[in-house]
């Protein structure tokens, strides 16, 4: 069985446990700042275009979801006429299921699959190994992750928290079993190790009849679905195997072609820091005598239509999986993705999670948390999703629901202190009396800070009392 | 011209040096302080932690402490963001709340902006003999958009030598209830930041929010390294006169 994020801990705890891990934090902090440094890059040439392309993104994005009725079934009548099959799936079982049942009829019991964050989001290599069909992944660092029985801990990068040599070691031990195996002299050289997946990838997509696909983009007006990448696996998947299965979920619409103008500078600058990728597949149902013959969309929900209800945190759905706010994530950087135990990890993840599956579990109700509110995340979304405004909105919820007693008793003490200037001078003297007794380290939850952080002298008088004192002496 | 100060409860109780620094330094450039007594709290840490009514009630307090003012001074960046930022999203369009921060807020000014800005100085004719750093706080950074304003007061003070410090703009990981409810992140970062500071040389590391300066302030004397933190206030204050009587 592939790994799951069923059975994490919350985020404090597994933040903890990341942030002792040396080894993957040094692979993190190297990672996630050469990919800043390439997006500052390219996304500075532009000048003051860019914030014009942002407030573009964002306008047409939030327009599409406000239509977003229209648009699919715009989007359902073009691949239709385009000679390709929509399938609708309120949620992952129902996804899942409509997968497994396609791949069935066409006896073949092997898929290869593009990189997919939806396909992640249902679990479906779980639900198709159940079914007795082993789905590949074909992306380099899925294949990784795929190989090490490992989990995905960035949406671009999967494997971003593995270093050279702990990437020969899986390539090594694992490939074997999966098809064709690694050659026994692999260094870990990076090119020795692209070279290992190329050869053992070429064979699966040569024989594979079956390919399972994700969409950045899916263009109402024309039925067209896009996929951009760097590798060019996606592209062998999208055009070799005979029939072609995408799962995409209902906010990857925009209506027309010449909207992607806009999203094909947006994202591959903000993604990897390039211009543009390598590799820009497009396909618009069934081409006759070119490519696959079959061609099956499926539109998931999967909670989206729920996060639609909801006018602060909607905007979330606007995001178009640049990992951008990943990379830049001061909290991110320090635990990997991994520590969220959530399919979308760092800020995205934070705010997309909860919304999705709802907060009832103690992992996805401390996500809103695991955040500083800095503000980065915000400044380099292409979108401008106002990720801090979404994760204070979440925590409300979180402190409206049951549970949090002693936290509610803190914030209302705190309150009762700030509703009278008289309770907070009153405060502010008792403190300034037991200033030399505050001991060293604090019990309780304050002890978190005194662990590692020394606390600020207690004056002896106050502002207010200084200034009272003053006034008077004038 | 008549400034009143807001001086946030945390510069009021822990941090009364900086609200003495601003009343000296705004006296000494010849304009007129004044401390409504009733303020208490801008209520940024319920607002963050995700305790709205109570946040939206000290809004209320604050509109109504500062209505009549003709400019409101907070020497924190995060409070100032707070109320510019924030109020509005507590209040419900139309509100007797939105038609006063409608008109107030606009006069609400981090200490940094209300010099450069406001009063359109930059040589506040302060002393201070010490190598600086400055960390450029999140808010100050990103929800005000302070910019260079910081930077080009504290070139102006004499004696003071401005160093530069690696990776400013990212977080020092205080963020408030952060701290205590993912307290090992957020020292984590606190570390970070704290090494790129010691790293510079300086002795005194500077920022326009205590409570940033608190954190990594708080790491720094764990770690015993002898640097000392100063809200940006107490160097502008300072001149060559008080210099020599201390
Ligand atoms: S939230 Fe914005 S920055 Fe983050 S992945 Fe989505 S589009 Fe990119």
């Amino acid at each position: 069985m592939s790994a799951t994020f069923l059975g994490m801990p919350p985020f404090p705890e597994a933040a903890k446990r990341a942030v002792e891990d040396s080894r993957t934090r040094h692979n993190l902090h190297k990672a996630t700042h050469t990919i800043r440094a390439k997006r500052t890059r390219v996304v500075d040439e532009l000048g003051d275009d860019w914030q014009r392309l942002r407030a573009e993104g964002e306008r047409i994005k939030t327009h599409t979801l406000r239509h977003l009725d229209h648009y699919l079934e715009r989007l359902e009548e073009s691949v239709q006429r385009a000679g390709g099959t929509v399938h609708w799936a309120s949620d992952a079982a129902e996804a899942n299921a409509i997968i497994t049942r396609l791949i069935r009829r066409t006896g073949e019991t092997e898929v290869v699959k593009v990189k997919s964050m939806a396909t992640q989001e249902i679990e479906l290599n779980n639900a198709l190994e159940a079914a007795g069909i082993t789905a590949y992944e074909t992306d380099l660092a899925e294949l990784i992750v795929q190989l090490g029985e490992d989990l995905p801990s960035h949406i671009l990068v999967p494997a971003i928290h593995l270093g050279r040599a702990q990437i020969r070691e899986i390539f090594l031990q694992r490939m074997g079993e999966w098809g064709r195996p690694a050659p026994p002299d692999l260094t870990d050289d990076p090119h020795a190790l692209a070279e290992a997946s190329r050869v053992h990838l070429r064979e699966l997509f040569l024989r594979s009849k079956v390919a399972v696909s994700g969409a950045n983009f899916a263009v109402a007006d024309s039925g067209t679905l896009l996929v951009l990448e760097s590798e060019g696996n996606g592209r062998m998947c999208l055009t070799l195997p005979e029939t072609l299965i995408s799962v995409v979920g209902i906010e990857k619409i925009v209506p027309t072609w010449s909207d992607l103008e806009v999203f094909m500078q947006l994202l591959p600058r903000s993604s990897t820091g390039e211009r543009m990728n390598p590799y820009t597949s497009t396909w618009t149902g069934v081409t006759p005598g070119d490519g696959p013959q079959d061609f099956h969309l499926v539109l998931l929900d999967n909670g989206r239509t729920d996060v639609l209800a909801d006018t602060v945190g909607r905007q979330a759905l606007r995001c178009i999986r640049c990992s951008a706010c990943l990379n830049i994530c001061p909290v991110y950087e320090r635990v990997g993705g991994h520590a969220y135990g959530s399919v979308y990890p760092g800020p995205i993840g934070a705010i997309l999670t909860p919304q999705l599956q709802g907060m009832a579990s103690k992992v996805d109700e401390a996500l809103p948390y695991a955040s500083s509110l800095c503000g980065a995340c915000y400044e380099v979304c292409p979108v401008a999703i106002d990720i801090p405004e979404v994760l204070v909105h979440l925590r409300e919820k979180v402190a409206e629901s049951k549970g949090h007693v002693s936290e509610k008793a803190l914030m209302a003490g705190a309150e009762a202190v700030f509703g009278s200037a008289t309770a907070l001078d009153a405060v502010q003297r008792a403190a300034g009396l037991a200033r030399g007794v505050v001991p060293r380290h604090l019990p309780g939850p304050a002890g978190k800070w005194t662990d590692t952080r020394d606390l600020p002298d207690v004056p002896a008088r106050s502002f207010r009392q200084w200034w009272n004192e003053r006034e008077d002496g004038r | 011209m008549r400034i009143a100060l807001f001086i946030t409860c945390v510069n009021d109780t822990l941090f009364p040096d900086t609200g003495r620094a601003v009343v000296r330094l705004l006296e000494r450039l010849g304009h007129e302080v004044v401390f409504p007594t009733d303020q208490t709290c801008c209520g940024q840490m319920h607002y963050n932690t995700g305790y709205r009514r109570p946040a939206a009630r000290l809004a209320v307090r604050f509109a109504r402490t500062f209505e009549n003012a003709d400019a409101v001074v907070v020497p924190s960046a995060s409070c100032a963001a707070m109320i510019r930022d924030n109020y509005p999203r507590l209040s419900r369009s139309g509100s007797r709340l939105a038609r006063r921060m409608d008109s107030l807020a606009p006069r609400v000014y981090d200490l940094t902006e209300f010099l450069v800005d406001v009063l359109e100085v930059t040589d506040v004719g302060a002393y201070y003999p010490h190598k600086v750093v400055y960390h450029p706080t999140c808010h100050g950074l990103r929800f005000l958009g302070l910019g260079d304003r910081p930077y080009r007061l504290l070139r102006a003070v004499r004696g003071l030598e401005l160093l530069e410090l690696p990776e400013a703009t990212e977080c020092c990981g205080f963020g408030g209830t952060f701290s205590v409810k993912n307290g090992d992140v957020s020292s984590a970062m606190g570390f970070d930041k704290a090494r790129h500071v010691v790293e510079t040389g300086a002795e005194v590391l500077c920022a326009v929010d205590n409570s940033c300066l608190m954190h990594i302030g708080g790491t720094l004397s764990r770690q015993r390294s002898g640097l000392r933190t100063a809200h940006i206030a107490e160097i502008l204050a300072s001149t060559e006169k008080e210099y020599a009587r201390t």
